[in-house]
């Protein structure tokens, strides 16, 4: 008989409707370069878990497969991932079963998808935009030193995966905190030579309750961003930023 | 007449338009929009920060000559033309070269964190089919910073309020109205045929709706998910254009596919090795033994075959893509000289991408985005090892019908309406979704170039042709929205009640396996007529799926039933105008008529569905050479005829370099980069 693998998945029909939250198990074929997608398109082909019950196929997110667009992340044996890159010979060399969970920090949709439209709105909340006057033909841009854009290109490569959060013991239901993300948007439009003219502006966004106080530095961020974003040091110069806007910000004013 | 006023519509509402999908080009034509005062409804599939854009790897050109190479606009118009083989009309293709060079400058402005020379300007790297450096990078993600550089921007105007024609703002009514998770399901038009608005669904909560709009643009990218596996998103399934093609647009081209000839083959996805890593330097090999059995890094130099460096010697590692997959299919297919694999005991359809020859701190700074992709689902280190490669389907040159104004300069007249407008009034088209820019065949780091200029085309356009409408959208009788979305409500439902014994995603693998086999690189005749005769075999099996899912939530599998409906509409457009045209030019090859045919076919292919008017009652397609369309009164006349204006057409050669371009000397000075097959002799 064929290799088989055991995927379980934990679903729910909504997030109104607690009562359906149930794990199903499903036997797959396995296939070279499999990955978690795969394993999850393969049971939409057959829809039938492993006891035999046909069910309907599982609901996830997906769109470019190559951990460039932030949609597929999920808990995948306990780690939240995004699921494109969870390859089923690395989880399971010997056969074991993959567990797949929707992350816990967003409310539910359905299965595996979650609702992030919070982090899209803390975007617009720390002003994570360069002030353009407008798109017509105004020349070139300012000048950037290679150093610059080294610095500011791994900061730039944030996909809004909500990895970050769902890692954060801050990020809860009692707190308002806004996350790692979010703050380190406002390093990178602060380094940029035009973004800087707004910096105060931005600093500001993350100054007051849910903002970079919060943080308390259990590092989890950067262990879990799959684009290894170093957060944690976005955090801390985001810091050291706010501190001296409080102090000295003022006197610019 | 023009309604009186151009922002209010007469019982007050606020006039609207609606652009469906959030990449480049829908990005680009919302911020035009909205600068021209124009508020936009932007309807997206996903978040549009998570739209197929943020697959683009390897850059943007613009003949910006940073490297003092003599590049200009005119040599980068001449090599877009050559490269897609004299297909595309030249007007647009000159206005899209022209504005390049603003249009990267104005991504920097954004905060675009493109790679940067010692002195602090702008990078350039080499692309395939020219001899320039006119590729605008950041690292190997750019296509994933253009995005989110537009869609910051969209998402400012998100927060900023409409402001009317005497300059008062309305609170809360803003500029940018964003709904995402959102799927197109088809155009509201009036008795008259005018696009009146859209009617889509909310994927989660499954409501369908039809919401008013003043004109409409269609964004929604390309139809790759058709071949099954490709280099593209799960999301291209085509199923937009699909829509308003059988509510009476044309579509044009559809049989230009190109296949990228790097991809890595996987079981859901086939992930692109972007152009950049020959671009770079790479370089693409396959062992002169077919039975060689050392690793890939073990093979010296002199057991190795550079066959695209050794035919070409003019452009080398860096022909059109088009050229360079049909020969990795000649190498792997026709020749089985692919890479041997010891296990298997046979030459697998993959050849070497090696970059191991290439300093690994420069590699690190200018392809990092792309490498990692290779060690992540490869598991094998691309510093160390040569890469393992095979093509894949990658892009649609061909797309919806959309006319342009030529202007008295060659290019396009700014603001015409009917740039970029499709044969259905009122509505646009722009980005992969559309026909112009790339003829037979597109030139690596022109679609996102393509992308951003038909946005800057659009908006302009929309807002031209809003301000011309003799009766705002918004004063249409609501009957007219609501018997559209019975309509669709009613298709809706009744997918929803199937309960036949065949899987849509199966459907959709037997497609996908078939289109691949027999209508990308080598075309035959006779094996498009099978698949013809198959899709509509496909097609009848589609219409006796099962739904498993009754859900009235988050229901993906009914979308798909939908999508898949849709795919297997285009799929005969695509096969069907691949067997028609009886020649070869860019993308499209036939060995049977291996040599391009201008006499018969420097054409645009134009087609339009003809409803049950195939052979046996299925949807037929009407091909037509010419086409009459009203745009706010005017009567327009277009025919399939190709504007080549501006370059005369000749023979595509790239065995010489500078072949080209007339106006290229092909004496480039050779840089620092270690390029040493693909630079000129």
């Amino acid at each position: 008989m064929a290799k088989t693998i055991t995927l379980k998945v934990q679903r729910q029909d909504s997030g109104d409707r607690p009562e359906t939250k149930r794990w199903e198990e499903f036997a797959v074929e396995w296939h070279p370069r499999m990955n978690v997608i795969s394993a999850l398109m393969e049971i939409r082909k057959n829809p039938v878990t492993s006891s035999g019950k046909t069910v309907a196929p599982v609901v996830w997110e997906s769109v470019c497969l190559e951990e460039v667009c932030g949609s597929c992340t999920m808990i995948v044996n306990g780690k939240v991932r995004q699921s494109c890159t969870a390859l089923i010979d690395q989880l399971s060399p010997n056969g074991e079963t993959v567990t797949l969970q929707p992350m816990s920090k967003f409310p539910l949709v359905r299965d595996l998808v979650v609702d992030r439209s919070r982090m899209f709105k803390d975007l617009k909340t720390v002003k994570a935009w360069i002030q353009l006057d407008g798109t017509h033909e105004l020349g070139p841009g300012p000048r950037q030193s290679q150093e610059n854009q080294e610095e500011a290109y791994p900061l730039s490569r944030c996909m809004t995966c909500g990895c970050c959060l769902e890692a954060c013991p801050q990020v809860n239901e009692h707190s308002s905190f806004i996350g790692p993300a979010a703050i380190n948007q406002v390093r990178l439009f602060n380094l940029h030579p035009s973004g800087k003219m707004h910096a105060g502006e931005r600093l500001e966004t993350i100054m007051g309750a849910g903002g970079i106080a919060d943080c308390g530095k259990a590092q989890n961020c950067v262990e879990v961003c799959p684009k290894e974003i170093p957060l944690v040091d976005s955090i801390a110069v985001m810091g050291r930023e706010t501190t001296k806007h409080l102090l000295f910000g003022w006197l610019l004013k | 007449m023009a309604a009186k006023s151009v922002t209010l519509s007469t019982s007050g509402k606020v006039r609207r338009v609606a652009v469906v999908g959030g990449g480049l080009a829908g990005l680009m034509t919302t911020i035009k929009l909205c600068e021209a005062g124009v508020p936009v409804d932007l309807f997206s599939l996903v978040p549009v920060k998570r739209s197929h854009s943020v697959c683009a790897q390897g850059g943007i050109n613009a003949s910006v000559n940073t490297k003092g190479e003599g590049d200009s606009p005119q040599v980068h118009l001449e090599e877009t033309v050559y490269g897609g083989d004299f297909l595309a009309n030249q007007p647009p293709v000159k206005g899209m070269a022209d504005a390049a060079p603003g249009i990267v400058f104005m991504l920097d402005r954004m905060g675009v964190p493109f790679n940067r020379t010692p002195e602090g300007l702008l990078d350039f790297r080499r692309f395939g089919g020219t001899l320039f450096h006119r590729t605008a990078f950041a690292g190997a993600t750019t296509g994933q910073q253009l995005l989110y550089a537009l869609d910051e921007q969209v998402r400012r105007f998100e927060t900023i309020d409409f402001e009317d024609d005497k300059g008062r703002t309305i609170p809360g009514e803003r500029m940018v109205r964003k709904f995402e998770f959102w799927d197109f399901l088809s155009l509201v038009q009036d008795d008259a045929g005018i696009t009146r608005g859209v009617v889509v669904q909310d994927v989660k909560s499954m409501e369908i709706r039809a919401f008013p709009a003043d004109a409409v643009c269609l964004a929604t990218g390309g139809p790759g998910i058709v071949f099954g596996r490709s280099t593209n998103s799960v999301i291209n399934t085509g199923t937009a254009a699909s829509a308003v093609y059988q509510q009476g647009a044309c579509y044009a081209n559809g049989e230009c596919i190109q296949v990228h000839p790097t991809a890595i083959p996987g079981a859901d996805k086939l992930r692109l090795i972007s152009e950049s890593a020959r671009g770079e330097g790479g370089r693409v090999w396959v062992p002169k033994d077919p039975k060689e059995q050392r690793r890939g890094r073990d093979v010296p130099e002199k057991d190795r075959d550079y066959f695209l460096e050794d035919k070409y010697p003019g452009y080398g590692n860096l022909v059109p893509r088009d050229i360079a997959s049909r020969e990795l299919f000649l190498k792997c297919f026709h020749q089985h000289a692919g890479v041997y694999n010891a296990k298997s005991g046979k030459n697998e359809n993959e050849v070497y991408l090696d970059l191991t020859h290439l300093p690994k701190d420069a590699l690190r700074k200018k392809l990092a985005g792309i490498l990692e992709i290779y060690e992540k689902f490869v598991g094998e280190d691309p510093y160390e090892n040569p890469m393992r490669v095979f093509p894949a389907v990658h892009y649609s040159m061909g797309g919806l019908w959309v006319d342009f104004e030529k202007g008295p300069d060659g290019g396009l007249v700014k603001g015409s309406p009917r740039n970029q407008s499709t044969n259905l009034e009122g509505l646009y088209a722009a980005g992969e979704v559309d026909y112009q820019y790339h003829g037979a065949n597109r030139l690596g780091a022109n679609s996102l170039l393509s992308c951003i200029y038909a946005g800057m085309v659009t908006g302009p356009a929309m807002a031209t042709y809003r301000s011309n409408l003799s009766r705002s959208s918004w004063d249409m009788p609501s009957g007219l929205f609501e018997k559209a979305e019975r309509r669709e409500r009613e298709k809706y439902e009744a997918i929803l009640k199937m309960d036949g014994d065949e899987n849509p995603y199966r459907i959709h693998e037997e497609l996908g396996n078939m289109m691949l086999l027999d209508v990308t690189i080598e075309r035959h005749n006779d094996k498009l007529d099978k698949v013809l005769a198959n899709i509509e075999e496909l097609d009848a099996r589609t219409r006796k799926v099962g739904v498993t899912d009754t859900s009235g939530h988050s229901n993906q599998g009914t979308a798909f039933v939908r999508h898949l409906q849709n795919m297997l509409v285009l799929a005969r457009v695509i096969a069907q105008g691949a067997r028609n045209r009886d020649e070869s030019r860019g993308a499209h090859f036939k060995p049977e008529f291996p040599e391009r045919d201008d006499v018969n076919w420097q054409r645009t292919t134009m087609a339009l569905h003809a409803k049950g008017g195939g052979a046996k009652g299925h949807d037929g397609i009407n091909y037509v050479r010419e086409l009459d369309y009203s745009l706010a009164g005017q009567k327009i006349h277009v025919t399939d005829a190709i504007d080549i204006s501006l370059v005369k057409p000749r023979p595509r050669k790239y065995e010489t370099a500078g072949a080209a371009s007339a106006a290229a000397t092909g004496d480039i000075k050779k840089t620092d980069d270690a390029k040493p097959a693909t630079a000129a002799t």
